[in-house]
């Protein structure tokens, strides 16, 4: 437990082995004067699923959201690093928040279609960016890799709230993957489903992965050796009396739950703490 | 009460048990009573709406649905001892200023909510304009016609157009609180979705937070008309009243509530069976709206 009680512990920088889409490096993050998560270089490989494991608290959610800009909404947040993306920081001054996050959709915790047809959740995303080719085709093409499309395509003006909750997530990965974006971050996307509707979307994760590129956050470390190529562990620091998130250990998924570095990494996925 | 012991040892013979309920005990009386009242109540509270229903039909339906319907709907007020006549003037002249009073306050209300509801909720400016709008709800009506009054009245005079602003600084408040009510209820995860695909904070307003909250704007709305429709006291200050057809905004013009005050203290009784008829027409108005409003329904979410 040495490494936590030191505050300026830092991860060894995790070296990428394909290409990186995405190279996040968090300095700090702050809520108002609160120091939220310091010091993680989180580098998000291309067509790979990333996965984030750590106990609550930890700055997963937060370093996940900071990629495309997500917390922008909340007044407070102060982000100090970089977040390439195409060679641009997403936090330069000239970049556009909306335009970002065209590119880098996100899944979200609790599903959360809008309150209209299952058709027009997923138009929605196209209909924004003026598509003009065949939408019943890419409406279609979207349901499909969701694997959702043989459960509503006789009910497709039904509204988007009557299906069941793993439907509704998946029709919200539709959604996500309609306009084709590059990046799909997904934060805790199971956690509001039960065990068979989990099952569906990590498969559909895994599916995902020969065209996109996941970011996954969990709580489930199973759901992470399953799905994930790469996984980074976040820990929390209250050594100083605050709450500090920070990257423990970043890695293949196989080399952090068989041979982690550090002994945080090792008592956390046996289960020690949580 | 009871004349058993369950504390008895079980060998002992025990009394069969008596189960079967007894209307006397006080507890049982109670109940039943205070069960009474609360029906009683119930029904006392829908005892006015039908009485006045009911007495309106009485004195203004055979008027109203007998053969002189068109007459009553279309005609012109009679004057003194004259016969038949209706009460068309009033009809269109209530629908003209209602109207504009919507005009005004339906967009104004909108936007001022969606300042409440989404863009800054907790600033001071938005929790002032919302303090000063739900004091607006206790606002006597008289004030608002003597407030326009005194700022337009004085000045150009009896209008249509006065009335109608008259009108629309009562129905703003039903407006604005029932619009951000309807628009704060659009769930934070639906805008975090909409962000989340890129959307602009005005297209998450149109897009998503209009839309949800549709239903529930427009139950104000209707609410608001409905209430509007059915004033009479800042019209008496505003548009006062007229005997013709209205040919511009800017002339005196007459309204249904302003006619029956008008009709019910004339010593002539066709005029006082108008002013029965008139009543009924504005109560069918006014339950048509509220009933619409009832049928848009709740919010979706």
């Amino acid at each position: 437990m040495n490494a936590v009680a030191e505050s300026v512990f830092v991860a060894q920088p995790y070296q990428a082995v394909g290409d990186i889409i995405i190279d996040c490096k968090v300095d700090k993050i702050f809520y108002g004067d609160f120091l939220a998560v310091r010091d993680s270089t989180v580098p998000i490989e291309k067509k790979k699923i990333t996965g984030f494991i750590g106990p609550s608290g930890c700055g997963k959610s937060t370093v996940l959201r900071s990629l495309n800009r997500m917390n922008d909404l909340i007044q407070v947040f102060r982000f100090v690093g970089s977040v390439i993306y195409h060679g641009q920081d997403v936090y330069a001054a000239k970049v556009d928040p909306v335009l970002v996050r065209r590119y880098i959709g996100m899944v979200f915790q609790q599903p959360n279609p809008f309150s209209m047809s299952i058709y027009d959740n997923v138009a929605f995303g196209l209909r924004l960016n003026r598509f003009k080719g065949d939408m019943d085709e890419r409406v279609q093409k979207a349901l499909e890799r969701a694997a959702l499309w043989k459960e509503v395509k006789d009910k497709l003006k039904n509204s988007g709230l009557s299906l069941s909750g793993g439907q509704q997530q998946r029709l919200c990965i539709a959604r996500a993957i309609a306009t084709e974006p590059d990046v799909l971050l997904m934060d805790e996307p199971c956690s509001a489903l039960d065990p068979i509707a989990t099952r569906q979307v990590e498969e559909l994760m895994l599916e995902l992965k020969a065209n996109y590129t996941l970011a996954l956050v969990t709580h489930n470390m199973q759901q992470a050796t399953r799905v994930a190529d790469t996984t980074a562990f976040f820990s929390v620091d209250i050594s100083h009396g605050g709450r500090t998130g920070y990257l423990v250990e970043m890695g293949p998924t196989k080399q952090i739950f068989e041979d982690p570095r550090e002994q945080l990494t090792k008592d956390y996925i046996s289960g020690q703490f949580s | 009460m009871s004349d058993f012991d369950l504390t008895m040892p079980p060998e002992a013979v025990r009394p069969t048990p008596q189960l079967s309920r007894q209307g006397f005990e006080i507890r049982a009386l109670q109940s039943t009573v205070l069960t009474g009242l609360t029906w009683l109540a119930a029904v006392l509270a829908a005892v006015p709406l039908f009485s006045v229903i009911y007495l309106l039909l009485a004195q203004g339906g055979s008027r109203l649905f007998g053969s002189d319907f068109v007459e009553v709907i279309t005609g012109l007020p009679p004057a003194g001892f004259e016969m038949g006549g209706g009460i068309g003037p009033a009809i269109v002249g209530t629908l003209v200023m209602v109207g504009i009073a919507s005009v005004i306050s339906i967009p104004i209300g909108i936007l001022a909510a969606i300042y409440l509801g989404v863009l800054d909720p907790h600033s001071k400016m938005a929790n002032t304009s919302r303090f000063l709008a739900k004091v607006l709800t206790g606002f006597p009506s008289i004030m608002a016609g003597v407030f326009v009054y005194a700022v337009l009245v004085i000045h150009w005079g009896y209008s249509a157009w006065a009335g109608g602003i008259a009108l629309a600084v009562l129905m703003l408040r039903t407006v604005v609180l029932a619009a951000e009510e309807a628009i704060s209820q659009v769930p934070q995860r639906m805008k975090d979705a909409a962000y989340g695909m890129g959307c602009t904070r005005t297209q998450v307003i149109w897009k998503v937070v209009l839309p949800t909250g549709l239903p529930g704007i427009l139950t104000g709305v209707l609410l608001a008309v409905a209430g509007a429709a059915g004033e009479s006291a800042p019209l008496l200050f505003t548009a006062l009243f007229s005997n013709y057809f209205i040919s511009e905004l800017s002339e005196p013009t007459a309204s249904l509530s302003i006619l029956i005050f008008n009709f019910s203290g004339m010593p002539f009784p066709n005029q006082i069976e108008l002013a029965w008829t008139a009543s009924l027409v504005l109560v069918l108005l006014v339950l048509m709206f509220n009933i619409l409003a009832r049928l848009i329904g709740q919010p979706k979410v």
